[in-house]
């Protein structure tokens, strides 16, 4: 091709005027590819972010962590429990004591309620667990210790603060050693857990007590049913032969006929972070299509809006072809036109869309990490967008008899 | 003598309008030399228009022989022809066609960025400078269209086909959208240009604009009628014309009265 360097620079100068001169169009051609690439950006960056806090809160929930719920599992891995759980303490002791693939196992059992210190005041969570809980969640106390298994044995009044608690509970700090009410039940604190931060669905995991089971059964619940098991495999390898070994032992001991549903669920740390990822990636695919039809609407806005330009300047092609520009010349010109205004919207779009991502994340909670990965891709797109619709239009132009060209009024 | 810069034989052109085939040119011969001064006249539907856009490149006959400046431009594809254009054509047209909010350098240079030349930003803009001083637009190098009257207009036109000095000039009735007063000033550059030795063909249907040429061809029904040579009595002492000259008239550095001013013609 001899179109030289200098000779595109001067044509790229031919088509910014163009734009130049019709801002208030340039910018609504643009619109399109704005909305585009800014969804395209802001999808990235929800999913880069889940997926990274996804990571880190598999390795938050300990390693090699399992799950028991009472109640079956559908097909569809929806949970729905409405009878009474089948789970007992009994069980806890079991799986611990017949299945070699688990390291530990810690029952569970929740409550909820008003904490009182003093003046102050809190609403939160109160989970009953065994002393394996802090091997199992790899969660330890940053101040005091966890309860004894003596404390467990003779059902003692005593907590472990989540941080998010003691630090409304005890601003000063000083919480070890202290009387609180939970439900007017009197308790003393032994321990403040590390702070870990929110889980994959937002929730703040340092909002919660911890106490152990029996004396949340027996002071605050007053059943002898769990509300889940905490288990750990004894490696990550052994996850699946840990799981094959609970279901079969629990089903022995529910007296389960075969082909009779299970009356609990287990969900590994993988099952857990797959569902989360599910929803992220439903939201991704929601962000996506949005970003893919304003990709495509706003890409024949921009073919419209070309097709009108190439109309309105027929004449100036006609000039152009008269005195010696070749076909490609008005090609290149008008292509050029229309990816330099597809191009202007990506890099608007992607402005917007890294606005977006961290509003999202501010407002909504979700993390999300914008890379500079997706704005190449989103940048890149939108050129490529200019190109295949800047084409027609501009092969037209490139097309026009010079004759008819100029008598065009 | 060198050869003609226009040689014509046997040249038609038919429309084919659906099933209908209309001739508009019927067998067109005609040669015009080298500095020559060539009006083309006649009535609207007599086939000038045809002849012109022959003329100018901008369309190909559908027989007969077309040698422009020596080459054979009948039978040229579509770039072929963009780069002859470029080259030997410099077209003025009736309505001026400029760009429109383009300073007057950037109107005058349009040529040349399509030139295979590849001439620099700087030799381009001497270039352009220089056509625009030869129509007597030096100063108003920066403005826009807008900002000039339509005699300004058309001569920013004029500078433009000379910024490539091509081999002819062909203007398609330059002075039809112009009063008569500037149509007068119009017809000096031309006259002034050719006087330097450019070959000018002129399009148009205005016996006065006519008889300042050299040599009046007529068309009539797609067949050239009379071809006169009018010996025109213009003092032109300051003037040398020969092929070889540059565009600017020999001793217009040192006259302050420019070769077209209204007084002279």
């Amino acid at each position: 091709m001899r179109v030289s360097l200098l000779r595109l620079w001067n044509i790229t100068k031919v088509g910014l005027m163009a734009i130049s001169r019709n801002k208030m169009r340039s910018a609504l051609t643009m619109l399109g590819i704005i909305i585009g690439v800014a969804c395209v950006i802001a999808m990235v960056a929800v999913g880069s972010g889940a997926s990274s806090s996804i990571q880190s809160t598999i390795s938050s929930l300990g390693t090699n962590f399992i799950m028991i719920f009472p109640g079956a599992a559908t097909q569809s891995g929806a949970r729905i429990f409405t009878g009474e759980s089948k789970l007992t303490p009994e069980d806890v002791e079991a799986i611990k004591t017949e299945a070699p693939a688990v390291a530990y196992a810690s029952a569970g059992v929740r409550a909820a309620g008003q904490v009182v210190a003093g003046e102050l005041n809190w609403g939160t969570s109160i989970y009953g667990v065994d002393v394996d809980w802090p091997f199992i969640r790899a969660w330890n106390t940053s101040q005091g210790a966890f309860f004894t298994e003596g404390d467990v044995k003779t059902s003692a009044k005593v907590c472990v603060l989540g941080s998010t608690v003691a630090d409304n509970l005890f601003p000063a700090g000083d919480g070890v050693g202290q009387a609180i009410r939970i439900k007017h039940v009197p308790f003393r604190v032994v321990g403040v857990l590390e702070k870990k931060g929110g889980n994959m669905m937002g929730q703040d995991q340092d909002d919660q007590i911890i106490a152990p089971y029996t004396t949340v059964m027996k002071q605050l619940q007053g059943t002898a049913k769990l509300n889940l098991i905490y288990v750990s495999a004894a490696g990550s390898d052994q996850v699946p032969e840990a799981e094959k070994e609970i279901e079969a032992l629990l089903r022995q001991r529910h007296r389960l006929q075969p082909g009779q549903d299970s009356d609990f669920t287990m969900r590994s740390q993988e099952e857990i972070a797959s569902t989360a990822a599910q929803t992220t990636q439903t939201l991704s695919i929601l962000l996506g299509s949005v970003a893919a039809i304003s990709l495509l609407v706003g890409g024949i806005g921009i073919m419209n809006i070309m097709l009108v330009s190439v109309t309105e300047r027929t004449r100036e092609i006609g000039i152009r072809l008269a005195i010696g520009a070749k076909g490609r010349h008005v090609l290149i010109q008008f292509l050029l036109e229309a990816v330099a205004l597809s191009v202007a919207g990506g890099a608007i779009g992607i402005g917007i869309g890294v606005t977006a991502s961290h509003l999202i994340s501010k407002f909504a909670g979700w993390p999300t990490n914008v890379s500079t990965g997706s704005i190449a891709l989103a940048f890149g797109f939108a050129a490529a967008i200019g190109v295949f619709f800047g084409f027609y239009p501009a092969r037209q132009a490139s097309r026009l008899d010079p004759i008819d060209a100029l008598r065009y009024e | 003598m060198s050869p003609p810069v226009i040689q014509i034989r046997d040249l038609t052109k038919v429309y084919r309008m659906g099933e209908v085939e209309v001739p508009a040119l019927k067998g067109i011969n005609l040669s015009v030399d080298r500095g020559e001064f060539v009006a083309i006249m006649g009535p609207s539907g007599s086939g000038k228009s045809t002849l012109m856009n022959i003329v100018g490149c901008l369309d190909r006959p559908t027989s007969g022989i077309y040698l422009l400046d020596g080459i054979d431009v009948s039978r040229l594809d579509r770039d072929r022809r963009a780069e002859i254009r470029n080259a030997k054509i410099g077209f003025v047209f009736q309505s001026f066609n400029l760009l429109a909010r383009t300073r007057t350098t950037e109107n005058v240079e349009l040529p040349l960025l399509y030139s295979d030349l590849g001439l620099s930003r700087v030799e381009r803009d001497r270039r352009a400078r220089r056509a625009i001083a030869q129509v007597g637009l030096a100063g108003r190098e920066d403005h826009y269209p807008s900002q000039l009257s339509g005699g300004q207009q058309q001569r920013v036109a004029i500078a433009r086909a000379l910024v490539t000095e091509p081999a002819i000039l062909l203007a398609d009735e330059p002075t039809g959208n112009l009063d008569t007063r500037t149509s007068e000033e119009i017809i000096g550059i031309f006259q002034a240009l050719n006087d330097a030795g450019k070959t000018v063909v002129l399009i148009t249907h205005e016996a006065d604009i006519a008889a300042h040429a050299k040599r009046v061809v007529h068309v009539r029904d797609g067949r050239i009628g009379d071809d006169e040579r009018i010996v025109q009595v213009r003092a032109n002492p300051a003037i040398v014309a020969t092929e070889d000259e540059e565009l600017v008239p020999a001793a217009a550095s040192s006259s302050s009265v420019p070769a077209w001013s209204p007084e002279r013609t």
